[in-house]
């Protein structure tokens, strides 16, 4: 019998996977679908290389930093830093209509400029980071709140609010046009604090690494191994039933599911626990190849977070795409000593998960190209036109990523609501990943990693 | 096993959790915490290191004894040698 069962072979579940198998726990991960990553994979399409998911890794330290998560990180998955290989953004920009912002992985250009663009708030702002950098970073946080009170009490101009929080919402907003205070103090950490950074592989370099290492440590994983039930008896889960008909034991199990997803699994059809609300928040993302480096003309951003208007909508569209605003992010813009050869240019904007599931196969084609074309024809007003550029195009929607995530509506970040203590109401089955409140590659690993310290490599 | 013996077990364990961390001038009276920055999480990885190889079980209470090298030593002797 397994001493731990994972439900989902994407980062939490990898990372949570060696923790155990380090520790010679006896685990298995079950990962529904032909290959691991869940949202942060990769594929190949007419010889390219594509990823998906992960933009960036969050959280960037140099080599030789001994606080914060990534370096916590590296010290739990037993991994040096080079392993990663990562490679520092060039810098990001925050465009709204008559302003820019500038950061990068430092803060000091973030500070200098906001100092010059919004000279009332720059006391309000650094005092804000002092307030916030002291707030509990290993990621069992509680909720503390609106984000959008805490930064009202320290900025006043809803133009910057509306910027710093663009970012954020859209590298981990669960919620719609808020944050709760834990996870805006996260982001914020991770972004403007921390920063980008990309292995010059991409994700596919992260999930080898994970996997070698859950392997070469004895565990097992266990591909088209799809969940469909969790049996129980007397409070504690017993076995899984899998969707070849199979069954699994184990003593205890973790799931990555998604909170609302584990309890569908746990209960029998029509008494999923529905007063937990699901996310509504999901993204279409575009992906253009182009034939140059994107430097070549003239843009050098890693990531752009656009948006048309004063002030920022983050919330569920009616249409099938809001174009109003959008992040474009340039894999070739990251401090390589080589460069990586073609241009590629990913733009990712809000979507309607209802709208486009309710499309035929034959719409479906339709309104990719359609949005694909509207979506480039609103990010080229914040970056250099790549149009004539474009090689090959790929995009993804939010029925994509309800494929890849299994979670419901597409939510990329899972439920508004999160668990932070990542327990359920059976006694020895957990959850990690997104719903238990954490966000991001580093983040997702983080959540793996303590919820495996905290419940699962306990007494013998 | 001897003091200087449990004293490299311990550094190993420290080297395979920071492998980047010069030990080499470790001070033994002062906190791991302070030197290396440890955190708590790193202090349980350190104790399910020492369940790990040498199959000593640290009861959660002592957690707090193991807060330098030296303390760390004292409290491990009697359990492996």
């Amino acid at each position: 019998m397994y001493d731990t069962v994972i439900i989902g072979a994407g980062m939490s579940g990898l990372a949570a996977g060696i923790r155990l198998a380090h520790y010679n726990k006896r685990v298995c991960i079950l990962e529904r679908h032909k290959m691991v990553g869940g949202l942060n994979s990769y594929y190949q399409q007419s010889g390219r290389n594509y990823d998906v998911g992960l933009h960036a890794i969050t959280n960037y330290a140099q080599k030789g930093t001994k606080t914060g998560p990534l370096s916590r990180l590296l010290r739990h998955l037993r991994f040096k830093w080079e392993e990663l290989a990562l490679v520092p953004q060039i810098g990001s920009t925050i465009a709204f209509p008559g302003v820019s912002l500038r950061f990068a992985n430092d803060i000091a250009l973030f500070e200098s400029e906001i100092a010059r663009n919004f000279p009332v708030q720059i006391d309000g702002f650094r005092k804000m980071i002092g307030e916030l950098i002291d707030y509990n970073q290993i990621g069992m946080g509680t909720d503390g709140g609106s984000a959008r009170e805490f930064v009202a009490r320290h900025i006043s101009d809803p133009l910057l609010t509306e910027m710093l929080f663009c970012p954020l919402l859209y590298y981990g907003g669960a919620r719609e046009n808020d944050m709760e205070f834990a996870q805006f103090c996260i982001m914020f950490r991770s972004i403007f604090l921390e920063g980008f950074a990309r292995p010059y592989q991409g994700v596919r370099l992260i999930l080898q690494k994970l996997l070698q290492k859950f392997k070469g440590l004895g565990g097992e994983l266990r591909l088209r191994a799809g969940v469909t039930e969790i049996l129980s008896r007397n409070g504690r889960a017993e076995k899984l039933l899998l969707e070849d008909g199979g069954e699994i034991h184990a003593k205890q199990f973790l799931s990555s599911a998604g909170w609302r997803e584990t309890m569908r699994l746990c209960y029998e059809s029509g008494k999923t626990q529905e007063q937990f609300p699901a996310g509504r928040l999901s993204f279409v993302e575009t992906i253009s190849v182009l034939r140059h480096d994107p430097k070549k003309l003239g843009h050098d951003r890693t990531i752009v977070f656009y948006n048309d208007s004063p002030s920022f909508v983050y919330e569920k569209p009616d249409s099938l795409v809001d174009v109003r605003s959008g992040v474009i992010c340039s894999p070739n813009n990251f401090d390589y000593a080589e460069p990586l050869g073609e241009g590629m240019i990913r733009i990712t904007a809000l979507a309607n998960y209802d709208r486009w599931a309710s499309l035929d196969e034959k719409q479906y084609r339709l309104e990719k190209m359609r949005w694909y074309d509207r979506m480039i024809d609103s990010a080229v007003r914040f970056v250099p036109d790549f149009r004539n550029q474009v090689i090959d195009t790929d995009m993804f929607t939010p029925l994509t990523i309800r494929r890849f995530t299994g979670h419901e509506n597409g939510a990329v970040y899972g439920a508004p609501e999160k668990k932070y203590d990542g327990r359920t109401h059976l006694d020895n089955l957990y959850v990690c990943g997104t719903d238990q409140g954490m966000v991001g590659v580093v983040g997702s690993l983080v959540s793996g990693v303590t919820i495996a310290n905290k419940y699962l490599l306990g007494g013998e | 096993m001897t003091n200087e013996e449990i004293r490299q077990a311990v550094i190993d364990i420290l080297s395979d959790i920071s492998p980047d961390e010069d030990l080499s001038n470790l001070d033994d009276a002062a906190p791991f915490r302070d030197q290396l920055q440890l955190d708590s999480m790193d202090v349980m990885d350190i104790i399910l290191e020492l369940r790990k190889r040498y199959r000593v079980n640290i009861p959660e209470d002592d957690y707090g004894k193991l807060d330098t090298m030296a303390h760390t030593v004292e409290y491990l002797k009697p359990h492996l040698s």
